[in-house]
């Protein structure tokens, strides 16, 4: 079985976002670059899909610009099998990256395509569901726990009201949760060996992909800063203020 | 347990700072059959690298003539310098800028930004860089020379338990290792001690260097304006400055040096930063801005005196692991680049570490230091016998027959009852971080809190009784990202230590009074991820 992981670059969850002085993105200049958390653990699990003997090839895929090689590097250290990536200016808004997994899909056959739930950067939480409705096939999303059993894979999934477990056929899509497993660390002589890995490039333009980036974004802003708080000596005078300010 | 692994190198490189680096590219250069790898414990290179910077650029056109034409990403041409004393809080008079500090010709960059920029410039050579693992201890041979360094283990639980994602370190051996770990590395201490590489100098000294990156309203920077400050809101007793070097972008860099040798066990040097940026000379420039990112990092002032041996069987100290900053330019990245090929050089000639001592100190390198060797002790007797003798130490251009002595600095701390502290006359602030807390939060340290504490203190029963009497817990000033707090009352009282606010400055391990407290690597990839610091 071959397993299809995304594997989108991001601002690193620890740094702290700057927006540009100007609004028109966040800065990237100077700032650690990672995986998306929940692509690590989409890696992991498909990894571990491939230990079990469940899976025989694990391929990442990232869609972004000429200097995301690196990024794909890693995800080879980590232990995928080989890399596709399709070089695009920019990360692209979810349905057109669903076109591109399915694009894909169609070259690749896989029987699973494992994506994070959603990428830090956007948290658009669409491209899992998109892909599923644009290949027909069924989609298991905020995975926990992931068992396959012939052509059926069993997931449980972490929903509002707890925990939910469905069987889905194969193909399909499933999307991460954050609990579902916990990214190895990467060993330094898998780095060198992912140095002769297979890397595809693939150009966007070339796919005859239709882009879906109908949104536009007009400006960024940093949150509006918190007022400073008002100091009261006891009750009496924090229900003044509250009358004071009709909220009593 | 099962075999550790292991990989070969005929040489392995420990931190890949400008030393590091230059001394990678430089060794790939001349000799590109030999195999060579770079060990870095931030997650990518440059994210642990602090500095001004203002830089000579000559030892960057001989390593790569052409970079120029691609030039770091920050890389502003100094336009102008400055040279303030500020009298108090209110006051400032402008002073001659001393010749060491003038810098027509130099840059002003982001030294994290340009090594980030070098690095894959070496990689393209062949040098293999491997930021995220830590070399947590050196590897010795059957004859004691050492022969690579080992990589910590990932995935230990606090108490030294194997968490489920635990992966072992692997050992790089090499016949050479080369330390370019910067100012107080932990193996470059620890084998200095080892090899007692220090028996003929001095104690080492330094300084506490704490720096912000901020964002200006637009059309108050003027790009390539370097100032520098002495006096307020230090006394006149205690060694240290600020600079200010205003970049392109309406952003500047500002931080604040104290030197370690300060008397005053009540200091905080983080306090003090803070206390500058309000001084009227340049609140009315920050207020409005916004801080990018913000760190600090402990720098090297011995110089020529305090230069140990830089060579041991089968390995090199380079850069600030040694000790080369040049105090009166404060300036280290020279240094470092160039100390970092002539390494290379060696290393290409010979293959081995004997003889790079003698090499070093025949180099312009160590002349450099030893021109200005006098100057920075001289401060011992305060600020104006200090200005006086580093002005007669620049015109007798290093040729006094005396050399001074440098001593330890967690010697210099006075008992507070035997201490009259001085008077300071400090401002209520306004301007961001509010408090050190705030101050971490801009340099994006990050720990897992599940792991061994890297800061290992040897005995902590001195700090409730002995420290806590003879100098209050210093460590919980001298700290600049609070990392040691005296928590409970009565019999719970007791030292916390909040590990994973580190951000690698290594001051405790050198001002504390007792050394008792030993830096030692975190987990690979652990603590602060800088943005152009």
């Amino acid at each position: 079985m071959k397993i299809l992981v995304g594997y989108k670059r991001v601002v690193d969850f620890n740094v702290r976002i700057q927006v540009k002085p100007d609004g028109s993105g966040v800065a990237t200049e100077g700032v650690k670059l990672s995986a998306n958390p929940f692509d690590d653990i989409a890696l992991e699990e498909a990894l571990r899909l491939r230990e079990k003997g469940v899976a025989s090839e694990v391929v990442v895929v990232t869609i972004g610009p000429a200097d995301a090689q690196a990024h794909l590097r890693n995800g080879l250290a980590m232990g995928a099998n080989r890399a596709i990536h399709v070089v695009a200016p920019q990360a692209p808004q979810p349905l057109t990256a669903a076109r591109v997994f399915l694009k894909l899909i169609e070259k690749e056959q896989p029987q699973l395509v494992i994506l994070g739930k959603q990428a830090i950067d956007d948290d658009c939480n669409q491209t899992g569901q998109m892909l599923a409705a644009l290949w027909n096939r069924p989609q298991a999303t905020f995975a926990s726990k992931v068992e396959i059993a012939g052509q059926v894979a069993r997931v449980t999934r972490e929903v509002d009201a707890g925990l939910e477990t469905i069987e889905v056929d194969l193909p399909a899509v499933i999307t991460t949760d954050l609990r579902l497993n916990e990214p190895r660390f990467i060993k330094l002589p898998d780095i060198m060996k992912a140095k002769s890995k297979p890397l595809e490039t693939l150009d966007f333009a070339a796919l005859g992909v239709e882009s879906g980036d109908h949104l536009t974004t007009t400006r960024y802003a940093p949150p509006p800063k918190r007022s400073r708080g008002v100091m009261v000596k006891d009750a009496a005078e924090l229900v003044a203020a509250l009358k004071h300010r009709g909220l009593l | 347990m099962s075999e550790r692994e292991s990989m070969e190198y005929d040489v392995v490189t420990v931190g890949a700072g400008p030393a590091g680096l230059a001394f990678a590219i430089r060794l790939k250069q001349v000799k590109p059959e030999l195999r060579v790898c770079v060990i870095e414990k931030a997650s990518t290179v440059g994210a642990q690298i602090l500095s001004g910077a203002v830089i000579e650029p000559e030892p960057l056109n001989e390593l790569l003539p052409e970079w120029g034409r691609n030039p770091p990403p920050i890389c502003v041409p100094v336009t102008h310098d400055e040279f303030w004393w500020l009298r108090d809080k209110q006051r400032a008079w402008k002073l001659p800028t001393p010749p060491q500090m003038h810098n027509h010709g130099n840059f002003i960059v982001s030294l994290g930004a340009l090594c980030a920029w070098l690095a894959p410039q070496a990689e393209a050579l062949g040098v293999e860089i491997y930021p995220g693992f830590a070399a947590a201890e050196p590897l010795f041979d059957a004859e004691g020379a050492v022969c690579g360094v080992r990589i910590g283990d990932m995935g230990v639980a606090r108490d030294g338990s194997h968490k489920p994602g635990y992966t072992q370190g692997i050992d790089i051996r090499a016949p050479l290792t080369v330390l370019a770990e910067g100012c107080r590395g932990h193996l470059s201490k620890r084998l200095i001690a080892k090899f007692a590489l220090d028996r003929d100098c001095d104690p080492q000294t330094y300084g506490i260097g704490i720096k912000e990156l901020w964002q200006l309203p637009a059309g108050r920077v003027a790009p390539g304006t370097v100032v520098h400050t002495i006096g307020w809101p230090l006394d006149p007793a205690t060694y240290g400055g600020s600079f200010l070097y205003h970049l392109d972008r309406d952003r500047v860099a500002i931080g604040f040096v104290t030197g370690l040798d300060y008397e005053d066990p009540m200091l905080s040097p983080f306090e003090a930063f803070q206390q500058l940026k309000h001084h009227p000379r340049i609140r009315p420039l920050l207020e409005g801005g916004q801080i990018v990112s913000a760190g600090a990092r402990a720098i090297v002032e011995g110089g020529y005196q305090s230069l140990p041996k830089c060579e041991m069987p089968g390995a090199i100290l380079i850069g600030d692991a040694a000790g080369l900053l040049n105090v009166p330019k404060i300036k280290g990245t020279h240094q470092a680049i160039r100390s970092g090929m002539l390494a290379a050089e060696h290393v290409a000639a010979t293959g081995r570490a004997e003889g790079w001592d003698a090499r070093l100190r025949a180099s312009r390198v160590v002349d450099e230091l030893r021109k200005v060797r006098n100057i920075r002790p001289g401060f011992h007797r305060g600020l104006w016998l200090g200005l006086l003798n580093a002005g007669w130490e620049t015109i007798s251009a290093g040729h006094s027959p005396w050399t001074l002595k440098n001593r330890a600095d967690h010697a210099a701390l006075r008992r507070v009852d035997r201490f009259q502290p001085p008077l300071r006359d400090w401002v209520e602030r306004t301007l961001p971080p509010r408090d050190r807390l705030a101050g971490v939060y801009f340099a994006s340290t990050q720990h897992d809190e599940d792991q061994p504490v890297h800061l290992r203190v040897a005995d902590t029963t001195v700090c409730l009784t002995r420290c806590a009497e003879e100098y209050r817990n210093p460590c919980t000033r001298f700290c600049p990202a609070g990392v040691y707090e005296i928590v409970g009352d009565g019999a719970d009282r007791r030292l916390q230590i909040n590990a994973a606010n580190c951000v690698h400055c290594k001051t405790c391990d050198i001002k504390d009074p007792y050394q008792i407290i030993d830096w030692v690597t975190p987990e690979g990839g652990s603590g602060p991820n800088y943005q152009n610091l």
